[in-house]
């Protein structure tokens, strides 16, 4: 049985604590008898038999007909599925989606369905390669329908192939995909890797315009989504897009909505000791460690990077449900919150967390600072629920290199975003005023947005937003072993020790102030009371 | 006496755009009210000559004391309006004969009272024949001009009280042929040698062997150009080789009889040519030499300190006060001999007004017989004055001054000459290096302070001999004629050196005006060059400009055709082959860099057969991955955002490449136009390896430019131009706004001697940096599922 996560707190004995620092880690001692770590769960045990309670869900869903019942041979099916910003890291093959899909297609098969379409929900992330859909669908899948021009990835800047839905009371358009707006039935199949994932999200996002998305992404719907893990009533960009998904359950498609939780066994065994707690490291785990730490000092960067993006995850699967979306998604998020949340009792005046290699936004790429900052201040600093676990005003510590690096494959409106934009201001609210128009309709970030593998214009300004409510939270971010320059452009203050960043966090929360660590790997959501 | 005496008169004046022709027509101007001005002035290569004395002359600060007054409200007259009824403009060239005047001219010169010519060639390194043709014969022939027109004016010539050569002790105001030293030149034999000189040394330089070394040297300059600015600057190079062999033929003369350098020689002997002409032709025309020495900036009028353009010991104390020269030959109790060039117009008026009779035949205008400035003194308030008022170098550092020693000639020059020949060999080295950026701004850097040491270099050879100079020049003449003149004249006209007080004259007054007349670095802190990029890049971006061009390869992309190529031919290759192709480019990647150096479009052209019975379709999709794989990882994020910052300027873009236009084809949303390579193909949808015409390289690039400017009808001046190499020489000589990115070692010193802006563009930080430019390494399943399917590799 694993253990649930807990919150330790730190007295004179306790060991050094595990700390990301992008492609590498430190050990960090943190001030005894006013820290506290909060350990994720355990990973939970995954299904055994995934096939076969795949299956089991398409034929017993929730509010609605049983697969075979909605199939029928002249209709129009169109298959979806999360892109490669999930699961993170990628996890061992087979995919969950393959297992999903392969299953979807058998019963297909079974009645005839001709007309297939399967589309990559990749709404305006960059385009996958062709070996990244391979290792999410499988060779079958891949084979057979994407050199018949049958699987491909959504293009949320082609007039052509968009379709105008309706509009909210709050008059936001609903504009997706065409080909999924004029299906006679659409299968989502779903990776919940967090509570933020899934529900009308999945479509309404993943297959939206721009415009579409432009509803919901801007500086104010972000200030103010005070809980992206936690209740929808508390996000502002989940009430927005619950709003669209009452449009599209009004006017669009038929949906089938599978959705999975997987588990966070998150790294091979090599990284074992990753997620172990370090007072339980055994002299063979203190010795990986130690050899993993000094040999990653000595690589470049290029050659770390393509370690661990080579790391492939054994997710096992905790649950599966099909059927009607909110229906399906409510049960989701009880399996998601049973591995993810850990209470904890009150805030504390400051957060520090370890930022890894990854995030949504650089699978297979490089966590640029824009990344850092997003990664930081927009998803970690948002893994609660109810509050924050630092107070209103404190003071936020990462650790990170921070180095100025960029994919220009992957992310080239993101360098000039960062040379422009961000020696301008570091305000979402200007920023969004002055200069995300230009970058969304650039027609060169477009052009390698809709033909190679390049994140869309306006990706870096909705990467910034999403840490617009932690940077209007924290009193104060500071960046342990970043690039100073960088950092600073970032906003942020840089330091070269962590005891040099608790020196400078002194200046806002005092001299001794209380201090929580985000442990990860492992995921986890602070139920903070 | 002196305004009366003038009054009613009419003066002609030669040289008078020159430095003391400046200063003597704004005297006359403004202190002599009643008298016209004849000024004979050359046309220039552009500006006919009337338009020359409005613009080079009468611009001049020195006017602005009379522009004051005439423009200030209550004056009858305005300054254009007085300046136009009193000066008559002829055109005209004292180095041709009859001085290339017109009849109508003519008539206007013939009614001149006065002549005074000041028109000489007083650079000290002035090719011989040049120098003869002006110096000697220019005042010969106007006094034969007078002759042929009857006239007797009054003939005021100004020489130089250094043509009493190298000698020691006492210069006193006579004729060189009347002196005890004279060795008897015949100057019309010195006229007919260095003419034959000038023709010797032109047909010298036509020779092949010389002209091959002519053209050897433009192309190390320039690279690969193109063939006409290769010929240009071949054609430069020779007529300035043949122009350097008359200044080392006319320094080599000079010394040989006697004379510190060719101005000196050739004025020597043009006093004695004049005496001789007028003497030939009855002797009606009056002459008077007027003989100044070293002319230095204004005591008091128009304003202490009023100079124009460099003399001599302007650049010499710069160089000092730069550290460039840390000692300048000469000895310390020897005198230096500088005049103010006001106390030497106000000679020149005197002996204008005091008339042919009364007038000495040779007025020497010097200080060093009655005011001595001796070389000590002169070193004192120079390094004492920069001492207090250092130049900065550009890192805002102040320059430290050497402490002078005194001394010789020969230990200077030898210095200097290591100095230049361990930087020229550094040049040298650094420009044979394959430099970008930022290392060849350094190989700049150090041409440009070869170059200043060269110059320095030069001017202790030029000058060393004028500080060793121990003449001591009299002037009893000048003296009496300052007798002849009333109270009011000496109110007006100071004509006696006596009155400079040298230690005022130098650190207050000489100093200041040459370092602000300098633009040389006064204030500390960082040099501001860095806003001067930041000036032009405003210019380049303005929305005023029409056309922003742009190369591909190392101005976007560090990447070239050859790389493409091995993308694309090896992108469906399995891995022996891939070896076998890589193997044997690497053979032949010398063969193809040497043919790539001699000419860029014979490369091209035998590189693309490499594309023979490629298939259309199949490179269409490849170059598709070649976008992303390849040319977007090399790309130059910042030259990509350029193009863009143009379009939203409202300017076209233009791509203009060597590179084949199906390779470039995923560029086409940065383009309102490319223009590339093109190929012709065949009926069954294969390249065929040859080209459409010639692929845009080099000079092409401009006129390719300026044919869609024409057809589009764009402005070439209002265009701006993007490349990295010298061979895109002519592109930026036909546009308004050159932009040298990434420069190699030979653009970069173009680029800064010309103020170009130059930009330092990279490639991301963090992009993939694959090995090899090939596609990318699939396994052997996936490679054959993927192309051997949609026909397989080449």
């Amino acid at each position: 049985m694993p253990r649930p996560g807990f919150v330790l707190d730190v007295d004179k004995s306790t060991p050094p604590v595990l700390f990301w620092r992008g492609e590498g880690f430190s050990l960090e001692k943190l001030p005894a008898d006013r820290s506290r770590i909060i350990y994720p769960a355990e990973p939970l045990p995954g299904l055994d038999d995934p096939d076969g309670h795949i299956r089991d869900a398409l034929l017993n869903p929730h509010d609605m007909e049983p697969l075979p019942a909605l199939l029928r041979p002249d209709m129009k099916l169109t298959i979806c599925f999360d892109d490669a910003s999930l699961s993170l890291p990628k996890m061992r093959r087979p995919d969950i989606r393959q297992r999903i899909i392969e299953a979807v297609l058998d019963h297909a098969a079974e009645a005839g369905v001709d007309d297939i379409h399967i589309i990559a929900a990749l709404g305006l992330h960059r385009r996958m390669h062709d070996y990244e859909l391979r290792h999410v669908l499988g060779d079958r899948i891949f084979d057979a329908f994407e050199p018949r021009g049958l699987l491909y990835q959504h293009d949320a800047e082609d007039p052509d192939n968009l379709a105008v839905l309706g509009e909210t009371d709050h008059g936001e358009v609903l504009e997706i995909n065409k080909r999924v707006a004029e299906s006679d039935l659409v299968v989502y199949a779903n990776v919940n890797q967090v509570a933020m994932d899934g529900g009308w999200k999945s479509i309404t996002t993943g297959f939206a315009s721009y415009r579409c998305l432009a509803n919901h992404h801007t500086p104010t719907h972000l200030q103010e989504t005070k809980s992206l893990m936690g209740h929808r009533d508390h996000s502002a960009l989940h009430k927005s897009i619950w709003r669209l998904g009452k449009v599209l359950r009004d006017n669009g498609p038929k949906i089938f909505q599978v959705e999975t939780s997987i588990n966070t066994a998150a790294f091979p065994d090599t990284f074992g000791f990753l997620s172990k707690r370090e007072w339980e490291w055994t002299a063979k785990d203190r010795a990986l460690y130690l050899a993993t730490e000094k040999s990653l000092k000595r690589m470049p960067n290029r050659a770390k990077r393509k370690i661990f993006h080579s790391m492939e995850a054994p997710y096992e699967m905790t649950s599966v449900q099909a059927g009607f979306t909110p229906s399906v998604h409510e049960i989701t998020l009880e399996h998601v919150y049973e591995q993810h949340l850990v209470p904890v009792e009150g805030q504390t005046d400051i957060l520090t967390m370890g930022i890894p290699f990854i995030c949504p936004y650089n699978p297979e790429g490089i966590m640029n600072p824009i990344l850092v900052m997003c990664m930081g201040l927009g998803y970690m600093f948002n893994m609660y629920r109810n509050k924050p676990l630092v107070r209103d005003g404190g003071v936020i510590i990462m650790t990170h290199p921070t180095y100025r690096e960029f994919n220009p494959v992957h992310h080239p409106s993101y360098i000039d975003f960062f040379d422009e934009v961000l020696a301008d201001t570091t305000d979402p609210v200007v920023m969004a005023e002055k200069y995300e128009r230009k970058y969304a309709e650039d027609e060169w970030y477009t052009h390698l947005y809709r033909t190679g593998n390049a994140y869309h214009g306006v990706h870096p300004f909705y990467a910034w937003y999403w840490g617009a409510h932690g940077q209007q939270w924290a009193g104060k971010v500071i960046v342990v072993g970043g690039d100073p320059s960088t950092v600073r452009r970032l906003g942020f203050t840089p330091a070269s020790t962590m005891d040099d960043a608790f020196e400078i966090a002194s200046d806002v929360v005092g001299r001794s102030p209380s201090i929580s660590h985000l442990h990860v790997p492992g995921v986890l959501v602070a139920d903070v009371h | 006496m002196i305004a009366e005496s003038l009054a009613g008169k009419r003066i002609a004046i030669t040289g008078s755009t020159g430095f003391v022709g400046t200063a003597l027509v704004e005297r006359i101007l403004r202190s002599v009210p009643d008298c016209d001005l004849v000024l004979l002035v050359r046309d220039g290569k552009r500006t006919k000559a009337a338009k020359r004395v409005e613009k080079e002359l009468l611009r001049n600060d020195a006017f602005d004391r009379l522009r004051e007054q005439y423009n200030a409200p209550g004056s009858s007259e305005s300054f254009a309006e007085m300046t136009a009824r009193r000066i008559t403009t002829i055109a005209g060239d004292v180095s041709s004969d009859g001085l290339g005047l017109s009849d109508d001219d003519r008539r206007t010169f013939s009614t001149a009272d006065v002549v005074i010519h000041s028109a000489a060639t007083v650079s000290f390194d002035s090719p011989l024949d040049r120098a003869v043709e002006i110096n000697l014969l220019g005042p010969v022939r106007i006094a034969e001009l007078c002759h042929a027109l009857g006239i007797t004016p009054h003939l005021v010539a100004v020489s130089t009280c250094y043509v009493a050569g190298n000698r020691r002790g006492n210069a006193p105001e006579v004729l060189v042929s009347e002196g005890p030293f004279d060795i008897g030149l015949s100057w019309k034999a010195e006229v007919a040698a260095a003419r034959r000189l000038r023709s010797d040394n032109d047909a010298l330089s036509r020779q092949p062997d010389q002209l091959a070394r002519f053209r050897k040297e433009a192309r190390n300059e320039l690279g690969a150009a193109g063939a006409p600015a290769l010929a240009a600057k071949t054609e430069q190079i020779r007529e300035r080789w043949v122009r350097d062999q008359l200044v080392e033929a006319g320094r080599s003369r000079a010394a040989s009889v006697g004379w510190p350098d060719a101005y000196a020689f050739t004025k020597a002997l043009g006093e004695q040519a004049l005496t001789d002409t007028v003497a030939e032709h009855g002797g009606d025309v009056p002459v008077s030499i007027v003989r100044p020495s070293i002319i230095e900036s204004a005591w008091a009028e128009p304003h202490p300190g009023w100079i124009r353009g460099f003399r001599m010991a302007e650049p010499v104390i710069l160089s000092y006060a730069k550290g460039l020269l840390s000692q300048f030959p000469g000895v310390p109790e020897g005198t230096i001999d500088v005049i103010p060039v006001d106390i030497v117009v106000s000679a020149i008026i005197a002996v204008a007004a005091v008339g042919p009779e009364a007038a000495p035949p040779i007025t020497q205008v010097a200080s060093g017989g009655i005011n001595p400035l001796t070389y000590r003194m002169l070193i004192d308030y120079v390094s004492t004055w920069f001492g207090e008022h250092p130049l900065y170098d550009p890192k805002g550092q102040p320059i430290v001054l050497p402490e002078w020693r005194f001394p010789g000639r020969g230990k200077v020059e030898g210095e200097l000459r290591r100095a230049n020949r361990v930087l020229g060999w550094s040049e040298k080295t650094l420009q044979a290096l394959p430099l970008r950026g930022k290392q060849a701004e350094l190989a700049a850097t150090i041409e440009s302070r070869r170059a200043e040491v060269e110059a320095a270099t030069q001017y202790v050879e030029l000058y060393g001999l004028y500080t060793e100079c121990e003449a001591i020049y009299q002037v009893d003449n000048l003296l009496a004629v300052d007798r002849l003149l009333d109270d009011v004249d000496h109110e007006v006209f100071q004509l006696d050196p006596r009155i400079v007080d040298w230690h005022h004259y130098a650190t207050n007054i000489h100093l200041p005006a040459i370092v602000q007349h300098a633009r040389v670095k006064t204030t500390p802190g960082k040099s501001r060059s860095t806003d001067r990029m930041v000036r032009l890049r405003k210019q380049v971006l303005d929305p005023k400009r029409h056309v922003a061009a742009f190369d591909l390869e190392n101005t976007l992309i560090a990447s070239n055709v050859v790389e493409s190529y091995s993308f694309l031919a090896t992108r469906r290759l399995n891995t022996p082959e891939r070896i076998r192709y890589v193997l044997r480019t690497l053979s032949e990647a010398p063969g193809l860099l040497r043919m790539d150096r001699r000419d860029r479009t014979d490369f091209l052209r035998h590189f693309y057969r490499r594309y023979e019975d490629a298939p259309i379709e199949q490179i269409e999709l490849d170059v598709q991955a070649m976008m992303h794989e390849l040319i977007l990882t090399k790309s130059f994020p910042e030259g990509m955002r350029r193009v863009r910052d143009h379009r939203a300027a409202g300017h076209r873009t233009v791509l203009i490449t060597g590179a084949l236009e199906f390779n470039v084809a995923p560029l086409k949303p940065l383009f309102d136009e490319i223009i590339a390579a093109e190929m012709t193909t065949t009926a069954d949808g294969r390249y065929t390896g040859e080209m459409k015409s010639v692929p845009p390289t080099g000079e092409t690039r401009a006129q390719l430019l300026s044919d869609y400017c024409d057809a589009e009808g764009f402005r070439l001046d209002e265009c701006v131009a993007y490349a990295d190499s010298s061979s895109d020489l002519p592109l930026f000589e036909a546009v308004g706004f050159p932009v040298a990115v990434n420069p190699e070692t030979r653009l970069a010193t173009i680029a800064r001697k010309r103020g170009w802006l130059v930009e330092h563009w990279s490639k991301a930080q963090g992009a993939p940096k694959p090995l090899l430019p090939i596609g990318p390494m699939l396994n052997d399943r996936e490679r054959r599922r993927r192309f051997v399917s949609s026909g397989g590799g080449r």
